[in-house]
């Protein structure tokens, strides 16, 4: 049976990964390497580095990182943040990421998904999507609207029909981030998570309001993700993976176990 | 020496990478002679069957392939890599593959018989491999091991050969043996413990 994919996300600004903390910007918590092998180590399915400064200066400072990640671990990880080229694609996919996630880039140009999956294959191009629920209009149908920048800025689309437009494109998988549960701590948005995942054919994986194990069951189950990202829950916030994985195991939600 | 077949199918530095840190390090070459004087042959592949079919035609690399494996080389596939062993692809319109194992490669239905959720498409993720007899290559891996997969089509692997199978709707042949010829619809370099206990141990097989 396949299993639910547990993924660890790294923001890293300039080499550290980071974390933004309200009023105070943004506070180094540790080197991405060491904590990647780490993660690696507990058993994560899966990892997402995003790279939040997306300057010239920074893209090689990531490339650098995700070299150095790409010969400490043996798991797929992804990389996104600021991905604009097929050009910015194919370098961070050479220096040993397994998948790039665009956002913004796709955004602004969505056949940025169908070139990359052309040139690289469907199960390289994740489609990652910030999305704010709106209410439901004539624009936004579903009630929930596609935000870039960080949720700063409104698009007008439609959160599903962009999700089922690039899936259409070439897009082998979705990271579906709800800005309204990003930060709370409270858990996922179960709603527009059911809604995405189940109005397409490949994975999604759920983002945004993990603060604890019971989150993720509710999102892997009631929310039908395939896959739910978590950060500040593992980074600092008391739990491990592992101890996630044995708090799902018990609710009968199948996940990948270590065993040798 | 490893010979990693490139045939313009994906990126092979992840197997590379993987071989490396086991210290059986490859190399990655497109050419005959190379596959020639190899030892063991690593044949992996990402991307769609029609396309790496014709590349393999293009470099002539397919004579080199079938030859390793008539030698008894220990030759491993990988994801596409082993889809195209067998002796067809539904994928691209349907086509001829090298016919080094008996099977055909299908697509996943999306709408499993009965009243089942959607199967998403691709298969993505960890997915346990049931091995249905011993062999050197998947020695000391515990059972109910997890592999990440990622793929749209499968095998139907005649019996003989099915080493190992995967329930994804479907009970598929995630791995195939016959002779010196291995190969898994999972990647071994991206499952972490057991797939590179499976690599070393394909990297130090002597098949009898």
């Amino acid at each position: 049976m396949l299993t639910k994919r547990i993924i660890p996300c790294l923001d890293v600004r300039a080499g550290k990964t980071t974390k933004g903390v309200k009023f105070q910007g943004n506070v180094d918590i540790g080197d991405p390497v060491e904590m990647a092998s780490r993660y690696y180590a507990d058993g994560a399915d899966e990892l997402v580095f995003y790279d939040i400064t997306a300057s010239a200066e920074g893209r090689g400072i990531m490339l650098d990182v995700v070299r150095r990640v790409a010969r400490e671990i043996f798991i797929p990880f992804s990389v996104g943040g600021g991905l604009a080229t097929l050009e910015d694609m194919r370098a961070v996919l050479l220096a040993g990421a397994e998948k790039v996630s665009l956002n913004s880039g796709a955004v602004a140009n969505p056949d940025l998904i169908r070139q990359g999956a052309k040139a690289f294959g469907r199960q390289c191009v994740v489609l990652g999507m910030d999305v704010l629920r709106v209410g439901i209009t004539p624009e936004t149908p579903s009630g929930y609207e596609i935000v870039t920048h960080g949720g700063r800025r409104r698009t007008g689309r439609d959160a599903l029909a962009w999700a089922r437009q690039a899936e259409t494109l070439g897009a082998g998988e979705i990271c579906l981030n709800s800005i309204d549960a990003d930060g709370t701590k409270a858990g996922y948005e179960l709603t527009l998570t059911r809604l995405v995942s189940t109005g397409v054919g490949i994975p999604v994986i759920a983002s945004g309001g993990a603060g604890e194990p019971e989150h993720l069951a509710a999102v892997l189950t009631d929310g039908c993700a395939d896959a739910a990202l978590i950060a500040s829950m593992t980074h600092f916030g008391g739990y491990t993976v592992p101890g996630i994985k044995q708090f799902l195991a018990a609710r009968q939600i199948p996940v990948r176990q270590l065993r040798c | 020496m490893i010979a990693i077949v490139d045939y313009r199918a994906g990126n092979l530095a992840s197997v590379a990478r993987a071989l490396d840190h086991l210290g059986h390090p490859g190399t990655i070459t497109s050419a005959p002679e190379v596959i020639a004087d190899a030892d063991r042959i690593v044949f992996p592949g990402v991307g769609a069957a029609g396309e790496a079919m014709r590349n393999l035609e293009e470099l002539g690399l397919a004579p080199a392939l079938r030859q390793a494996v008539a030698d008894g080389k220990p030759f491993l596939g990988i994801c596409l890599g082993y889809q195209i062993l067998f002796e067809h692809s539904d994928e691209d319109g349907g086509v001829p593959c090298l016919g080094l194992l008996p099977g055909r490669v299908v697509r996943f239905a999306e709408l499993a018989s009965g009243t089942g959720p959607r199967l998403k498409v691709p298969h993505m993720g960890w997915n346990r491999a049931t091995f249905l007899r011993p062999h050197p290559v998947w020695k000391d891996i515990p059972d109910g091991s997890d592999f990440y997969f990622v793929h749209s089509y499968y095998p139907q692997a005649a019996p003989k050969v099915t080493a190992c199978t995967t329930d994804y709707g479907v009970t598929f042949a995630s791995g195939a043996a016959s002779g010196s010829l291995v190969g898994f619809q999972f990647h071994p370099e991206k499952s972490g413990p057991p797939g590179l206990r499976l690599l070393r141990n394909f990297c130090q097989w002597l098949p009898g």
